[in-house]
């Protein structure tokens, strides 16, 4: 049985509240539809006033075109490569070092913490010319070396973020297969890993999507066009084709595809990370 | 082997992936940089000791000037219009309707927008003849500015381009949101507080260590405020006026455009002084205003 409400409590309870919400989403949207209607226009019809929101004739041959202006897939399998290296290198050591930092009792470990979280802080700018003269001394310039060894070493952002997760898995469970003899190693292995699968989950996510969307990296460390990434290479596409918006947005559009993917796939492991960091004090 | 002596030698063992790469990547290049500051280096030649020299020439140098007022201006005029759209954002998506889900994932969307095709998208929707924004504008009567090109709206163009990403700040303050207990409300609303009375009193509070927190990520993304800048104005050349030029473009320009590696590893160290004055300042104030539950 419904029971019906007055007008006073409908308007406050769902008319109000759907108005706002419609309104905020149609601005929110409303670039994408754009991204998507200048990509499918001919350039006649991009620059025509009074405005044309819908083309008569929907150009998907801008996508080929966009695709063959640039080496699109070159671009895209460069930097799906160091996505690659970049997520194992993370998986690697990030969880490791966060289990020392959470489940193992040694001298210096808060010190340790302590400078993680404070070159979290640090601004990247201060350490950007001292590695980069580092890396061109190592002659590691126009490598993805650089893009790719920092991984390895873990990101102290996930480091901090796996702590808050072992933090949360109670005691008894190591301690009475240390009892039994388990070494560290195996605790970490067996025990510990199997239960953050969902938190790494969200560092393959942020990992990928980080190195995806990454440009001062690539724009310091690349200079042969035949390394680039795809945000280099679109960088590149807009110095050359600068007015062709139909294609700049159909390489842009492209360009996002995988990331739109990735988030409706994934969107609980992107929300978990913000409400771990609502723990922070 | 005694237990602690084991221990430790465990925990390093473990830690030991972060502590190679913290002595490589980080310690060493930061000291590196300090002595690089002190001298003037091409990259090509060997460095050439100068003293403080780089350091008086800062305080001489009409870029830095400008690039610091920039980027101050985007730190706390920016960022705080920022953090209240996202916090506007995060109690439309904490009302209690149905689909409420949809429209975070709406409000999140332009989130996960590469900056570079943002950055390419909002070039086009800005540009002031043809550019969606000012044919709008032009349709309500309103003045319709050339938003990239005019020194006076450029960085009123990166506040708008903002509140776009506003979604993924207010997730971290829906997130907060959602912990204050129902019953503070409720006893609240017993008492005879309105919705106003409510927010200010009871919901404020409650958010302000996550406030605190975001502010100092804002603060810092502030700093390093790049991609935007060299993508909309084609360079690290700043654009009109050099509205543009902020601190991390002028360190980059200075960098890899001039090679004065010398003089841009001191630009970089007063950035590094400022940044932890600022965090200092805003951590010591903060107990003023952030209150923590149960403490």
């Amino acid at each position: 049985m419904r029971t019906k409400h007055s007008f006073g409590y409908q308007l406050r309870h769902s008319i109000i509240p759907y108005a706002l919400l419609g309104a905020g989403g149609l601005v929110f949207l409303f670039p994408f539809f754009w991204l998507v209607l200048t990509s499918l226009k001919t350039p006649e019809d991009i620059f025509r006033l009074p405005i044309v929101f819908f083309p008569e004739k929907f150009q998907w041959s801008n996508y080929t075109t966009a695709l063959k202006a640039i080496p699109f897939f070159h671009y895209v399998g460069n930097t799906l490569l160091l996505c690659a290296i970049n997520i194992v290198g993370q998986l690697f050591s990030a969880p490791l070092v966060a289990y020392s930092l959470a489940k193992i009792q040694w001298r210096g470990r808060n010190l340790v913490f302590a400078i993680i979280v404070g070159t979290m802080i640090l601004p990247p700018q201060v350490m950007m010319i001292p590695t980069y003269i580092l890396f061109s001394k190592l002659g590691w310039i126009n490598t993805y070396l650089p893009l790719t060894i920092g991984s390895f070493f873990g990101a102290p952002f996930f480091i901090f973020l796996l702590r808050q997760f072992y933090m949360g898995i109670p005691k008894e469970l190591s301690e009475a297969s240390k009892i039994d003899g388990a070494s560290e190693f195996r605790i970490y292995w067996q025990m510990m890993l199997p239960q953050l699968v969902p938190i790494l989950a969200t560092i393959v996510l942020f990992t990928f999507v980080g190195t995806w969307t990454d440009f001062l990296g690539p724009l310091l460390y690349l200079n042969d066009s035949n390394k680039w990434t795809l945000m280099l290479g679109l960088q590149g596409f807009l110095q050359e084709h600068g007015a062709q918006w139909e294609l700049l947005m159909a390489a842009a559009a492209l360009s996002t595809i995988p990331m739109l993917i990735l988030f409706f796939f994934g969107q609980k492991y992107f929300m978990r990370a913000g409400s771990t960091m609502t723990g922070f004090k | 082997m005694n237990t602690s002596r084991k221990s430790f030698l465990t925990g390093f063992l473990f830690a030991s992936p972060w502590i190679i790469g913290f002595l490589v990547l980080g310690l060493f290049p930061f000291v590196m940089s300090f002595y690089y500051s002190m001298t003037d280096y091409d990259l090509f030649q060997p460095p050439k000791w100068v003293g403080l020299d780089n350091y008086i020439a800062i305080f001489q140098d009409e870029n830095f000037y400008k690039s610091l007022k920039n980027t101050l201006f985007m730190a706390f005029i920016a960022v705080p219009i920022n953090l209240i759209a996202c916090l506007l954002v995060a109690l439309m998506l904490n009302m209690k309707v149905k689909g409420i889900a949809i429209f975070r994932t709406v409000f999140y969307l332009p989130s996960v927008i590469p900056a570079v095709a943002g950055a390419m998208l909002w070039s086009w929707i800005l540009n002031p003849q043809y550019g969606l924004l000012n044919i709008i504008l032009r349709a309500l009567g309103l003045p319709d500015p050339s938003w990239l090109t005019d020194p006076a709206f450029t960085k009123p163009s990166l506040i708008l381009m903002g509140f776009w990403g506003a979604g993924a700040g207010a997730l971290i303050f829906l997130a907060a949101l959602q912990g204050v207990p129902r019953m503070f409300h409720e006893a609240a609303e017993i008492d005879g507080a309105n919705a106003w009375d409510r927010f200010r009193h009871i919901t404020l509070p409650a958010l302000s260590p996550v406030t605190l927190f975001q502010l100092i990520m804002g603060l810092i993304g502030a700093f390093q405020i790049f991609t935007e800048s060299f993508i909309l104005m084609g360079g690290s050349n700043g654009g009109p006026d050099q509205s543009m030029l902020f601190y991390a473009v002028n360190v980059y320009q200075e960098a890899f455009s001039f090679l004065h590696m010398g003089y841009a590893s001191a630009l970089a160290w007063v950035l590094f002084v400022i940044v932890v004055l600022i965090t200092i300042v805003i951590f010591k104030t903060s107990m003023r205003w952030v209150y923590y539950g149960g403490e």
